[in-house]
Protein backbone atom coordinates (compact mmCIF):
# COMPACT_ATOMS: atom_id res chain seq x y z
CA UNK A 1 0.00 0.00 0.00
CA UNK A 2 2.90 1.90 0.39
CA UNK A 3 4.46 3.50 -3.04
CA UNK A 4 7.69 2.07 -3.91
CA UNK A 5 8.98 5.44 -4.87
CA UNK A 6 7.68 7.59 -1.78
CA UNK A 7 11.02 8.35 0.65
CA UNK A 8 8.95 9.88 3.13
CA UNK A 9 6.27 7.52 3.80
CA UNK A 10 8.61 4.53 3.72
CA UNK A 11 10.83 6.29 6.10
CA UNK A 12 7.29 6.53 8.23
CA UNK A 13 6.58 2.93 7.71
CA UNK A 14 10.15 2.33 9.01
CA UNK A 15 9.14 4.36 12.14
CA UNK A 16 6.01 3.11 12.91
CA UNK A 17 7.29 -0.84 12.54
CA UNK A 18 9.71 -0.01 14.98
CA UNK A 19 7.94 1.95 17.67
CA UNK A 20 4.92 -0.73 17.53
CA UNK A 21 8.23 -3.45 17.90
CA UNK A 22 9.27 -1.54 20.73
CA UNK A 23 6.14 -0.98 22.46
CA UNK A 24 5.47 -4.46 22.21
CA UNK A 25 8.73 -5.86 23.58
CA UNK A 26 7.88 -3.09 25.96
CA UNK A 27 7.05 -5.95 28.91
CA UNK A 28 9.91 -8.54 28.55
CA UNK A 29 12.77 -5.23 27.94
CA UNK A 30 11.40 -4.07 31.25
CA UNK A 31 11.54 -7.96 32.93
CA UNK A 32 14.91 -8.16 31.78
CA UNK A 33 16.01 -4.65 33.08
CA UNK A 34 14.28 -5.47 36.48
CA UNK A 35 16.61 -8.61 36.66
CA UNK A 36 19.24 -6.69 37.70
CA UNK A 37 17.66 -4.31 39.80
CA UNK A 38 17.32 -4.28 43.70
CA UNK A 39 13.43 -4.94 44.50
CA UNK A 40 13.27 -1.23 45.57
CA UNK A 41 15.16 0.14 42.77
CA UNK A 42 12.16 -1.48 40.13
CA UNK A 43 9.52 0.56 41.01
CA UNK A 44 11.35 3.97 41.12
CA UNK A 45 10.27 7.23 38.90
CA UNK A 46 11.46 7.76 35.86
CA UNK A 47 12.44 4.45 35.09
CA UNK A 48 15.89 3.30 34.85
CA UNK A 49 15.93 0.98 31.89
CA UNK A 50 19.81 0.68 31.91
CA UNK A 51 20.13 -0.25 35.95
CA UNK A 52 23.31 2.10 37.38
CA UNK A 53 24.63 -0.65 39.58
CA UNK A 54 23.33 -4.13 38.01
CA UNK A 55 23.09 -6.37 40.30
CA UNK A 56 24.26 -9.94 38.29
CA UNK A 57 23.80 -11.55 41.88
CA UNK A 58 19.94 -12.31 41.28
CA UNK A 59 20.54 -14.91 38.88
CA UNK A 60 22.80 -16.37 41.13
CA UNK A 61 20.59 -15.84 44.17
CA UNK A 62 17.59 -17.57 43.09
CA UNK A 63 19.76 -20.78 42.37
CA UNK A 64 20.45 -20.59 46.09
CA UNK A 65 16.63 -19.60 47.44
CA UNK A 66 14.68 -22.56 45.79
CA UNK A 67 15.55 -25.91 44.08
CA UNK A 68 15.69 -24.27 40.59
CA UNK A 69 18.68 -26.97 39.22
CA UNK A 70 16.41 -29.86 40.56
CA UNK A 71 12.97 -27.72 38.90
CA UNK A 72 14.80 -27.26 35.54
CA UNK A 73 16.30 -31.03 35.70
CA UNK A 74 12.58 -32.18 35.69
CA UNK A 75 11.55 -29.25 33.20
CA UNK A 76 14.16 -30.34 30.71
CA UNK A 77 12.91 -34.05 31.24
CA UNK A 78 9.43 -33.71 31.12
CA UNK A 79 9.77 -31.64 28.02
CA UNK A 80 11.67 -33.43 26.18
CA UNK A 81 10.20 -37.06 26.75
CA UNK A 82 6.60 -35.76 26.59
CA UNK A 83 7.70 -34.08 22.98
CA UNK A 84 9.09 -36.95 21.88
CA UNK A 85 6.31 -38.88 22.40
CA UNK A 86 3.67 -36.54 20.77
CA UNK A 87 5.62 -36.00 17.91
CA UNK A 88 6.24 -40.02 16.93
CA UNK A 89 2.39 -41.21 18.51
CA UNK A 90 0.81 -38.05 16.63
CA UNK A 91 2.74 -38.46 13.21
CA UNK A 92 1.89 -41.70 13.25
CA UNK A 93 -1.58 -41.44 13.93
CA UNK A 94 -1.80 -38.56 12.08
CA UNK A 95 -0.89 -41.05 8.50
CA UNK A 96 -3.55 -43.88 9.89
CA UNK A 97 -5.92 -40.86 9.47
CA UNK A 98 -4.35 -39.55 5.90
CA UNK A 99 -3.53 -42.11 3.92
CA UNK A 100 -4.73 -45.28 4.81
CA UNK A 101 -8.38 -46.50 4.82
CA UNK A 102 -9.84 -48.53 7.63
CA UNK A 103 -13.57 -48.92 9.26
CA UNK A 104 -14.31 -46.03 11.38
CA UNK A 105 -11.50 -43.97 10.06
CA UNK A 106 -13.74 -40.46 9.76
CA UNK A 107 -15.76 -41.60 13.35
CA UNK A 108 -12.44 -41.75 15.04
CA UNK A 109 -11.17 -38.28 13.72
CA UNK A 110 -14.17 -36.46 14.44
CA UNK A 111 -13.93 -37.35 17.84
CA UNK A 112 -10.36 -36.20 17.78
CA UNK A 113 -11.58 -33.31 16.00
CA UNK A 114 -14.39 -32.68 18.60
CA UNK A 115 -12.15 -32.89 21.93
CA UNK A 116 -9.73 -29.93 20.64
CA UNK A 117 -12.85 -27.79 21.33
CA UNK A 118 -13.30 -28.77 24.77
CA UNK A 119 -11.86 -26.88 27.42
CA UNK A 120 -9.13 -28.56 29.63
CA UNK A 121 -11.42 -27.86 33.16
CA UNK A 122 -14.09 -29.91 31.79
CA UNK A 123 -12.12 -33.23 32.07
CA UNK A 124 -9.38 -31.99 34.53
CA UNK A 125 -11.14 -33.14 37.93
CA UNK A 126 -11.95 -36.66 36.71
CA UNK A 127 -8.79 -36.84 34.65
CA UNK A 128 -7.33 -35.83 37.92
CA UNK A 129 -9.43 -39.11 39.70
CA UNK A 130 -8.57 -41.38 37.56
CA UNK A 131 -4.62 -40.54 37.98
CA UNK A 132 -5.28 -40.93 41.72
CA UNK A 133 -6.99 -44.15 41.51
CA UNK A 134 -3.94 -45.18 39.22
CA UNK A 135 -1.66 -43.50 42.60
CA UNK A 136 -0.14 -41.77 39.49
CA UNK A 137 -0.77 -38.07 40.98
CA UNK A 138 2.50 -36.46 42.20
CA UNK A 139 4.12 -38.18 39.47
CA UNK A 140 5.98 -37.19 37.00
CA UNK A 141 4.87 -40.27 34.66
CA UNK A 142 0.68 -39.24 35.45
CA UNK A 143 1.64 -35.42 33.70
CA UNK A 144 3.38 -37.14 31.03
CA UNK A 145 0.52 -39.49 30.33
CA UNK A 146 -1.83 -36.77 30.61
CA UNK A 147 -0.03 -34.40 28.34
CA UNK A 148 1.22 -36.49 25.62
CA UNK A 149 -1.66 -37.56 23.58
CA UNK A 150 -3.97 -34.51 22.25
CA UNK A 151 -5.74 -33.92 18.89
CA UNK A 152 -3.55 -31.13 18.24
CA UNK A 153 -0.76 -33.04 17.16
CA UNK A 154 -2.61 -35.68 14.93
CA UNK A 155 -4.70 -32.84 13.48
CA UNK A 156 -1.59 -30.45 12.53
CA UNK A 157 0.53 -33.56 11.10
CA UNK A 158 -2.61 -34.86 9.19
CA UNK A 159 -2.96 -31.30 7.34
CA UNK A 160 0.56 -32.01 6.01
CA UNK A 161 0.24 -35.48 5.44
CA UNK A 162 -3.37 -35.13 3.31
CA UNK A 163 -1.21 -31.99 0.65
CA UNK A 164 1.26 -35.00 0.10
CA UNK A 165 -0.32 -36.71 -3.47
CA UNK A 166 -1.24 -39.76 -3.16
CA UNK A 167 0.00 -41.02 -6.39
CA UNK A 168 3.37 -40.86 -4.98
CA UNK A 169 2.74 -43.28 -2.30
CA UNK A 170 0.90 -45.73 -4.63
CA UNK A 171 4.14 -45.67 -7.30
CA UNK A 172 6.06 -46.69 -3.51
CA UNK A 173 3.57 -49.37 -3.06
CA UNK A 174 4.06 -51.17 -6.45
CA UNK A 175 7.80 -50.92 -6.06
CA UNK A 176 6.88 -53.11 -3.22
CA UNK A 177 7.39 -50.39 0.09
CA UNK A 178 5.56 -51.32 3.18
CA UNK A 179 2.99 -48.81 4.42
CA UNK A 180 5.32 -48.23 7.41
CA UNK A 181 8.46 -48.09 5.04
CA UNK A 182 6.27 -45.52 3.29
CA UNK A 183 6.10 -43.57 6.61
CA UNK A 184 9.23 -43.50 7.54
CA UNK A 185 11.08 -43.09 3.87
CA UNK A 186 8.46 -40.66 2.04
CA UNK A 187 5.61 -38.87 4.11
CA UNK A 188 7.84 -38.02 7.02
CA UNK A 189 10.79 -36.09 5.34
CA UNK A 190 8.52 -34.66 3.15
CA UNK A 191 6.56 -33.01 6.24
CA UNK A 192 9.56 -31.24 8.23
CA UNK A 193 8.03 -27.90 8.28
CA UNK A 194 5.23 -29.21 10.14
CA UNK A 195 6.96 -31.24 12.69
CA UNK A 196 9.37 -28.81 13.25
CA UNK A 197 6.15 -26.81 14.46
CA UNK A 198 4.79 -29.51 16.41
CA UNK A 199 8.40 -30.18 18.24
CA UNK A 200 8.54 -26.12 18.88
CA UNK A 201 4.67 -26.03 20.01
CA UNK A 202 4.44 -29.01 22.17
CA UNK A 203 7.98 -28.24 23.82
CA UNK A 204 6.63 -24.38 24.33
CA UNK A 205 3.40 -25.58 25.80
CA UNK A 206 4.70 -27.92 27.92
CA UNK A 207 8.01 -26.09 29.01
CA UNK A 208 5.44 -23.46 29.84
CA UNK A 209 2.81 -25.46 31.53
CA UNK A 210 1.44 -23.85 35.08
CA UNK A 211 -1.71 -25.37 35.62
CA UNK A 212 -0.62 -29.02 35.18
CA UNK A 213 1.99 -28.97 37.29
CA UNK A 214 0.40 -27.28 40.04
CA UNK A 215 -1.91 -29.76 40.19
CA UNK A 216 -0.21 -32.65 39.64
CA UNK A 217 2.99 -31.84 41.69
CA UNK A 218 3.10 -31.43 45.38
CA UNK A 219 6.73 -32.50 46.13
CA UNK A 220 9.44 -30.48 45.92
CA UNK A 221 11.86 -32.94 44.26
CA UNK A 222 8.85 -33.19 41.45
CA UNK A 223 7.92 -29.30 40.73
CA UNK A 224 8.80 -27.47 37.68
CA UNK A 225 10.90 -24.00 36.60
CA UNK A 226 7.22 -22.44 36.21
CA UNK A 227 6.39 -23.08 39.56
CA UNK A 228 9.46 -22.14 40.85
CA UNK A 229 8.88 -18.78 39.64
CA UNK A 230 5.70 -18.38 41.12
CA UNK A 231 7.79 -19.12 44.86
CA UNK A 232 9.05 -15.63 44.78
CA UNK A 233 5.82 -14.20 44.73
CA UNK A 234 4.43 -13.94 48.11
CA UNK A 235 1.11 -12.79 49.00
CA UNK A 236 2.69 -9.88 51.36
CA UNK A 237 5.87 -9.41 49.52
CA UNK A 238 7.17 -10.01 46.09
CA UNK A 239 11.00 -10.67 45.11
CA UNK A 240 10.83 -8.42 42.46
CA UNK A 241 14.35 -8.40 40.86
CA UNK A 242 14.87 -12.47 41.81
CA UNK A 243 11.43 -13.23 40.26
CA UNK A 244 12.60 -10.98 37.18
CA UNK A 245 15.69 -12.75 36.98
CA UNK A 246 14.04 -16.51 37.17
CA UNK A 247 11.48 -15.53 34.36
CA UNK A 248 14.89 -14.51 32.06
CA UNK A 249 16.06 -17.70 32.84
CA UNK A 250 13.26 -19.43 32.44
CA UNK A 251 12.49 -17.78 28.84
CA UNK A 252 15.61 -18.86 27.86
CA UNK A 253 15.17 -22.62 26.14
CA UNK A 254 12.36 -21.06 24.60
CA UNK A 255 14.52 -18.34 22.97
CA UNK A 256 16.52 -20.97 22.15
CA UNK A 257 14.49 -23.54 20.51
CA UNK A 258 12.43 -20.66 18.91
CA UNK A 259 15.13 -19.12 16.90
CA UNK A 260 16.57 -22.44 15.63
CA UNK A 261 13.36 -23.13 14.34
CA UNK A 262 11.36 -19.79 13.57
CA UNK A 263 11.53 -19.90 9.86
CA UNK A 264 9.68 -23.66 9.44
CA UNK A 265 7.58 -22.28 12.77
CA UNK A 266 6.21 -19.65 10.75
CA UNK A 267 5.76 -21.12 7.63
CA UNK A 268 3.79 -24.27 9.86
CA UNK A 269 1.63 -21.90 11.59
CA UNK A 270 0.69 -20.45 8.18
CA UNK A 271 -0.17 -23.63 6.64
CA UNK A 272 -1.66 -25.56 9.07
CA UNK A 273 -3.91 -22.52 10.02
CA UNK A 274 -5.39 -21.55 7.22
CA UNK A 275 -6.57 -25.14 5.73
CA UNK A 276 -8.11 -26.00 9.29
CA UNK B 1 -13.13 -72.72 -5.98
CA UNK B 2 -11.56 -70.48 -7.29
CA UNK B 3 -14.30 -67.75 -6.56
CA UNK B 4 -13.99 -68.59 -2.89
CA UNK B 5 -10.53 -68.23 -2.89
CA UNK B 6 -10.81 -64.50 -4.56
CA UNK B 7 -13.31 -63.30 -2.50
CA UNK B 8 -11.18 -64.87 0.69
CA UNK B 9 -8.20 -62.45 -0.39
CA UNK B 10 -11.08 -60.08 -1.03
CA UNK B 11 -11.93 -60.20 2.59
CA UNK B 12 -8.02 -60.89 3.95
CA UNK B 13 -7.22 -57.80 1.98
CA UNK B 14 -9.94 -55.32 3.54
CA UNK B 15 -8.80 -56.91 6.70
CA UNK B 16 -4.85 -56.02 6.20
CA UNK B 17 -5.69 -52.97 5.64
CA UNK B 18 -8.10 -52.26 8.51
CA UNK B 19 -5.57 -53.83 10.96
CA UNK B 20 -2.52 -51.61 9.75
CA UNK B 21 -4.86 -48.58 9.49
CA UNK B 22 -5.21 -49.67 13.33
CA UNK B 23 -1.71 -49.98 13.78
CA UNK B 24 -0.82 -46.76 12.94
CA UNK B 25 -3.49 -45.12 14.77
CA UNK B 26 -3.49 -47.52 17.97
CA UNK B 27 -0.63 -45.85 19.84
CA UNK B 28 -1.88 -42.56 20.54
CA UNK B 29 -5.60 -43.40 20.00
CA UNK B 30 -5.05 -46.17 23.45
CA UNK B 31 -3.73 -42.58 25.40
CA UNK B 32 -6.23 -40.50 23.27
CA UNK B 33 -9.18 -42.68 25.38
CA UNK B 34 -8.25 -43.21 28.61
CA UNK B 35 -6.95 -39.91 29.62
CA UNK B 36 -8.94 -37.77 27.45
CA UNK B 37 -12.03 -38.95 26.11
CA UNK B 38 -13.05 -41.28 29.55
CA UNK B 39 -12.19 -38.41 31.87
CA UNK B 40 -14.68 -36.23 29.65
CA UNK B 41 -17.85 -38.86 29.41
CA UNK B 42 -17.18 -38.97 32.99
CA UNK B 43 -17.32 -35.35 33.54
CA UNK B 44 -20.79 -35.49 31.80
CA UNK B 45 -21.98 -38.34 33.97
CA UNK B 46 -20.64 -36.15 37.13
CA UNK B 47 -22.51 -33.00 36.06
CA UNK B 48 -25.88 -35.04 37.36
CA UNK B 49 -24.47 -36.40 40.24
CA UNK B 50 -23.66 -35.43 44.17
CA UNK B 51 -19.94 -36.23 44.91
CA UNK B 52 -17.12 -34.79 47.14
CA UNK B 53 -14.65 -37.18 46.16
CA UNK B 54 -14.46 -39.65 48.53
CA UNK B 55 -18.45 -40.49 49.71
CA UNK B 56 -20.71 -42.69 47.22
CA UNK B 57 -21.40 -40.66 44.02
CA UNK B 58 -25.37 -40.11 43.82
CA UNK B 59 -27.55 -39.22 41.40
CA UNK B 60 -28.99 -36.09 41.38
CA UNK B 61 -30.69 -35.53 38.06
CA UNK B 62 -30.76 -32.10 37.03
CA UNK B 63 -30.25 -30.78 40.50
CA UNK B 64 -26.87 -29.18 40.17
CA UNK B 65 -27.80 -26.91 37.12
CA UNK B 66 -30.39 -25.74 38.77
CA UNK B 67 -27.92 -24.58 42.03
CA UNK B 68 -25.35 -22.85 39.27
CA UNK B 69 -27.99 -20.53 37.91
CA UNK B 70 -29.19 -19.68 41.27
CA UNK B 71 -25.59 -18.99 41.60
CA UNK B 72 -25.35 -14.95 40.88
CA UNK B 73 -21.36 -15.74 41.04
CA UNK B 74 -21.82 -18.55 38.06
CA UNK B 75 -24.27 -16.53 36.17
CA UNK B 76 -21.75 -13.37 36.63
CA UNK B 77 -18.96 -15.28 35.63
CA UNK B 78 -20.88 -16.04 32.29
CA UNK B 79 -21.16 -12.09 31.39
CA UNK B 80 -17.66 -11.34 32.27
CA UNK B 81 -16.06 -13.99 30.38
CA UNK B 82 -18.56 -13.00 27.36
CA UNK B 83 -17.30 -9.28 27.95
CA UNK B 84 -13.54 -10.96 28.00
CA UNK B 85 -14.07 -12.72 24.98
CA UNK B 86 -15.88 -9.64 22.80
CA UNK B 87 -13.11 -7.68 23.47
CA UNK B 88 -10.16 -10.15 23.13
CA UNK B 89 -11.75 -10.95 19.68
CA UNK B 90 -12.30 -7.14 18.15
CA UNK B 91 -9.09 -5.88 19.62
CA UNK B 92 -6.76 -9.24 18.69
CA UNK B 93 -8.27 -9.07 15.33
CA UNK B 94 -7.61 -5.43 14.84
CA UNK B 95 -3.95 -4.90 16.22
CA UNK B 96 -2.71 -8.79 14.39
CA UNK B 97 -4.26 -7.40 10.73
CA UNK B 98 -2.83 -4.30 11.28
CA UNK B 99 0.29 -5.94 12.01
CA UNK B 100 0.31 -8.08 9.23
CA UNK B 101 -0.85 -5.70 6.80
CA UNK B 102 2.30 -3.43 7.98
CA UNK B 103 4.58 -6.54 7.66
CA UNK B 104 3.18 -7.80 4.28
CA UNK B 105 5.44 -5.17 2.47
CA UNK B 106 8.45 -5.36 1.34
CA UNK B 107 10.68 -3.84 4.01
CA UNK B 108 14.57 -4.85 5.10
CA UNK B 109 14.33 -6.30 8.48
CA UNK B 110 10.55 -7.88 7.71
CA UNK B 111 12.12 -11.15 9.06
CA UNK B 112 13.52 -9.72 12.06
CA UNK B 113 10.14 -7.81 13.11
CA UNK B 114 7.86 -10.72 12.37
CA UNK B 115 9.57 -12.00 15.04
CA UNK B 116 10.07 -9.87 17.24
CA UNK B 117 6.38 -9.21 17.53
CA UNK B 118 5.78 -12.96 17.66
CA UNK B 119 7.94 -13.33 20.58
CA UNK B 120 4.96 -12.61 22.96
CA UNK B 121 3.04 -15.71 22.41
CA UNK B 122 6.12 -17.75 23.42
CA UNK B 123 6.64 -16.28 26.77
CA UNK B 124 5.52 -18.03 29.30
CA UNK B 125 2.21 -17.35 31.13
CA UNK B 126 3.52 -17.36 34.99
CA UNK B 127 6.17 -14.63 33.49
CA UNK B 128 3.93 -12.45 31.98
CA UNK B 129 1.52 -12.23 34.61
CA UNK B 130 4.26 -11.35 37.13
CA UNK B 131 5.77 -8.38 34.59
CA UNK B 132 2.07 -6.96 33.76
CA UNK B 133 1.05 -7.31 37.46
CA UNK B 134 4.06 -5.11 37.93
CA UNK B 135 3.66 -3.28 35.28
CA UNK B 136 -0.18 -2.61 35.85
CA UNK B 137 0.29 -1.26 39.68
CA UNK B 138 -1.47 1.37 40.16
CA UNK B 139 0.17 3.60 42.60
CA UNK B 140 3.86 3.36 41.26
CA UNK B 141 3.52 0.89 37.59
CA UNK B 142 5.05 2.23 34.98
CA UNK B 143 2.29 2.50 32.37
CA UNK B 144 0.18 4.66 34.99
CA UNK B 145 3.50 6.14 35.34
CA UNK B 146 3.37 7.06 31.69
CA UNK B 147 -0.11 8.13 31.61
CA UNK B 148 0.58 10.59 34.25
CA UNK B 149 3.71 11.63 31.82
CA UNK B 150 0.97 12.35 29.13
CA UNK B 151 -0.88 14.32 31.15
CA UNK B 152 -4.04 11.45 32.34
CA UNK B 153 -4.22 13.02 36.06
CA UNK B 154 -6.14 9.69 37.53
CA UNK B 155 -4.94 6.70 35.50
CA UNK B 156 -7.25 3.78 36.01
CA UNK B 157 -6.24 1.43 38.97
CA UNK B 158 -6.64 -1.91 36.80
CA UNK B 159 -6.37 -5.07 38.69
CA UNK B 160 -7.12 -3.25 41.82
CA UNK B 161 -10.18 -2.05 40.65
CA UNK B 162 -13.47 -3.89 39.83
CA UNK B 163 -14.78 -1.61 36.67
CA UNK B 164 -10.53 -1.86 34.84
CA UNK B 165 -9.96 -5.19 35.79
CA UNK B 166 -10.91 -6.92 32.88
CA UNK B 167 -10.10 -4.20 30.57
CA UNK B 168 -6.62 -4.89 32.31
CA UNK B 169 -6.60 -8.37 31.46
CA UNK B 170 -7.99 -7.96 28.06
CA UNK B 171 -4.75 -5.88 26.96
CA UNK B 172 -2.59 -8.44 28.21
CA UNK B 173 -4.30 -11.25 26.38
CA UNK B 174 -4.35 -9.31 22.91
CA UNK B 175 -0.85 -8.06 23.68
CA UNK B 176 -0.04 -12.12 23.63
CA UNK B 177 -2.19 -12.81 21.24
CA UNK B 178 -1.69 -10.72 18.43
CA UNK B 179 1.90 -12.35 17.08
CA UNK B 180 0.19 -15.74 16.79
CA UNK B 181 -2.84 -14.33 14.49
CA UNK B 182 -0.61 -12.16 12.82
CA UNK B 183 1.25 -14.68 11.11
CA UNK B 184 -2.30 -16.26 9.85
CA UNK B 185 -3.33 -13.10 8.43
CA UNK B 186 0.56 -12.99 6.79
CA UNK B 187 -0.45 -16.22 5.28
CA UNK B 188 -3.53 -15.36 4.21
CA UNK B 189 -2.37 -11.94 2.43
CA UNK B 190 0.55 -13.78 0.54
CA UNK B 191 -2.70 -15.88 -1.03
CA UNK B 192 -4.25 -12.93 -2.52
CA UNK B 193 -3.56 -12.07 -6.00
CA UNK B 194 -1.43 -9.09 -6.77
CA UNK B 195 -2.99 -8.66 -10.32
CA UNK B 196 -6.02 -7.34 -8.82
CA UNK B 197 -4.62 -5.09 -6.99
CA UNK B 198 -2.62 -3.62 -10.35
CA UNK B 199 -6.07 -3.51 -11.78
CA UNK B 200 -7.34 -1.46 -8.88
CA UNK B 201 -4.75 0.64 -9.35
CA UNK B 202 -5.57 1.35 -12.78
CA UNK B 203 -9.03 2.27 -11.71
CA UNK B 204 -8.20 5.07 -9.68
CA UNK B 205 -8.63 3.13 -6.28
CA UNK B 206 -7.45 4.55 -3.21
CA UNK B 207 -6.03 2.64 -0.27
CA UNK B 208 -8.97 2.09 1.81
CA UNK B 209 -11.25 1.43 -1.39
CA UNK B 210 -8.48 -1.20 -2.26
CA UNK B 211 -8.28 -2.44 1.29
CA UNK B 212 -12.24 -2.72 1.82
CA UNK B 213 -12.89 -3.86 -2.02
CA UNK B 214 -10.11 -6.48 -2.16
CA UNK B 215 -8.17 -7.64 1.20
CA UNK B 216 -10.67 -7.73 3.48
CA UNK B 217 -13.03 -9.86 1.45
CA UNK B 218 -10.30 -12.35 0.29
CA UNK B 219 -9.19 -12.39 3.89
CA UNK B 220 -12.52 -13.68 5.08
CA UNK B 221 -10.63 -17.48 5.44
CA UNK B 222 -8.57 -15.88 7.73
CA UNK B 223 -10.92 -13.87 9.68
CA UNK B 224 -13.20 -16.85 10.40
CA UNK B 225 -10.45 -19.19 11.40
CA UNK B 226 -8.79 -16.15 13.95
CA UNK B 227 -12.02 -15.14 15.20
CA UNK B 228 -12.95 -19.27 15.54
CA UNK B 229 -9.39 -19.79 17.37
CA UNK B 230 -10.20 -16.24 19.99
CA UNK B 231 -13.74 -17.00 20.90
CA UNK B 232 -12.54 -20.60 21.72
CA UNK B 233 -9.54 -19.81 23.43
CA UNK B 234 -10.65 -17.01 25.38
CA UNK B 235 -14.02 -18.94 26.56
CA UNK B 236 -11.60 -21.09 27.83
CA UNK B 237 -9.42 -18.19 29.51
CA UNK B 238 -7.55 -19.90 32.94
CA UNK B 239 -4.49 -19.51 33.74
CA UNK B 240 -3.92 -15.80 33.44
CA UNK B 241 -6.80 -14.73 34.97
CA UNK B 242 -5.69 -17.14 37.73
CA UNK B 243 -2.24 -15.60 37.82
CA UNK B 244 -3.40 -12.16 37.67
CA UNK B 245 -5.92 -11.69 39.63
CA UNK B 246 -7.57 -14.97 40.82
CA UNK B 247 -10.99 -13.89 39.98
CA UNK B 248 -10.98 -10.77 42.70
CA UNK B 249 -10.96 -8.57 42.97
CA UNK B 250 -14.21 -10.19 45.02
CA UNK B 251 -15.74 -11.93 41.88
CA UNK B 252 -15.25 -9.38 39.80
CA UNK B 253 -12.83 -10.85 37.17
CA UNK B 254 -14.05 -14.89 37.82
CA UNK B 255 -14.59 -16.42 34.34
CA UNK B 256 -16.34 -19.52 33.92
CA UNK B 257 -13.18 -21.60 34.14
CA UNK B 258 -12.30 -20.42 37.58
CA UNK B 259 -16.10 -21.28 38.94
CA UNK B 260 -15.04 -24.69 37.54
CA UNK B 261 -11.52 -24.74 39.39
CA UNK B 262 -13.24 -23.36 42.78
CA UNK B 263 -16.14 -25.82 42.81
CA UNK B 264 -13.82 -28.32 42.14
CA UNK B 265 -10.85 -27.79 43.88
CA UNK B 266 -11.76 -25.56 47.17
CA UNK B 267 -15.42 -26.24 47.41
CA UNK B 268 -15.14 -30.24 46.70
CA UNK B 269 -18.34 -30.73 44.94
CA UNK B 270 -17.94 -32.05 41.85
CA UNK B 271 -21.08 -32.13 40.70
CA UNK B 272 -21.61 -28.28 40.76
CA UNK B 273 -17.95 -28.04 38.81
CA UNK B 274 -18.60 -30.38 36.23
CA UNK B 275 -22.42 -28.86 35.49
CA UNK B 276 -20.26 -25.30 34.81
CA UNK B 277 -17.50 -27.06 32.97
CA UNK B 278 -20.64 -29.02 30.76
CA UNK B 279 -22.18 -25.51 30.57
CA UNK B 280 -18.76 -24.19 29.07
CA UNK B 281 -18.86 -27.07 26.69
CA UNK B 282 -22.08 -25.97 25.54
CA UNK B 283 -21.48 -22.35 24.98
CA UNK B 284 -18.20 -23.37 23.31
CA UNK B 285 -19.63 -26.06 20.64
CA UNK B 286 -22.55 -23.88 19.80
CA UNK B 287 -20.36 -20.90 19.23
CA UNK B 288 -18.34 -23.16 17.20
CA UNK B 289 -21.08 -24.59 15.18
CA UNK B 290 -22.77 -21.34 14.48
CA UNK B 291 -19.02 -19.79 13.28
CA UNK B 292 -19.46 -22.47 10.85
CA UNK B 293 -22.86 -22.04 9.79
CA UNK B 294 -22.03 -18.24 9.43
CA UNK B 295 -18.60 -19.31 7.57
CA UNK B 296 -21.07 -20.49 4.84
CA UNK B 297 -22.90 -17.47 4.29
CA UNK B 298 -19.86 -14.62 4.58
CA UNK B 299 -16.49 -16.28 3.76
CA UNK B 300 -15.63 -15.53 0.37
CA UNK B 301 -13.30 -17.63 -1.67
Amino acid sequence: MVGKKNPVKRALLYILLIVLTITTLTPLIWMLSSSLKLDKEVFSVPIQWIPKNPQWSNYSKVWEKIPLLTFTLNSIKLTVIITIIQVITSSFAAYGFAKCKFKGRNILFMLYVATMAIPWQVYMLPQYSLMNNLHLVDTHIGYILMQSFNAFGVFLMRQAFISIPDELLEAARIDGLSEYGIFRKIVLPLSKASATTLVIFTFVTIWNDYMGPMIYFNTELNKTIQLGIKMFIGQYSTEYGLVMAVSVLALIPVLIIFLIGQKQFVQGIASSGIKG
Amino acid sequence: MEKKAKKQKGVSLTLRQNLVGYSFILPNFIGFFVFIFIPVMFSLALSFSHWDGFTEIEFAGIQNFVDIFKDSVFRDSIWQTAYFTIFTVLFSVIASLGLALLLNQKIKARGFFRSALFFPYVASVVAVSVVFNAMLQPEYGPLNEFLKFIGISNPPGWLASTTWVIPGLIIVNVWRNMGYFMIIYLAGLQGIDQSLYEAAELDGANGWTRFWKITWPLLSPSTFFVVMMLVINSFKVFDLVWLMTNGGPGTSSTMISQYIYNQAFISWDYGKSSAAAMILFLIVALLTAFQFKAEKKIVNY
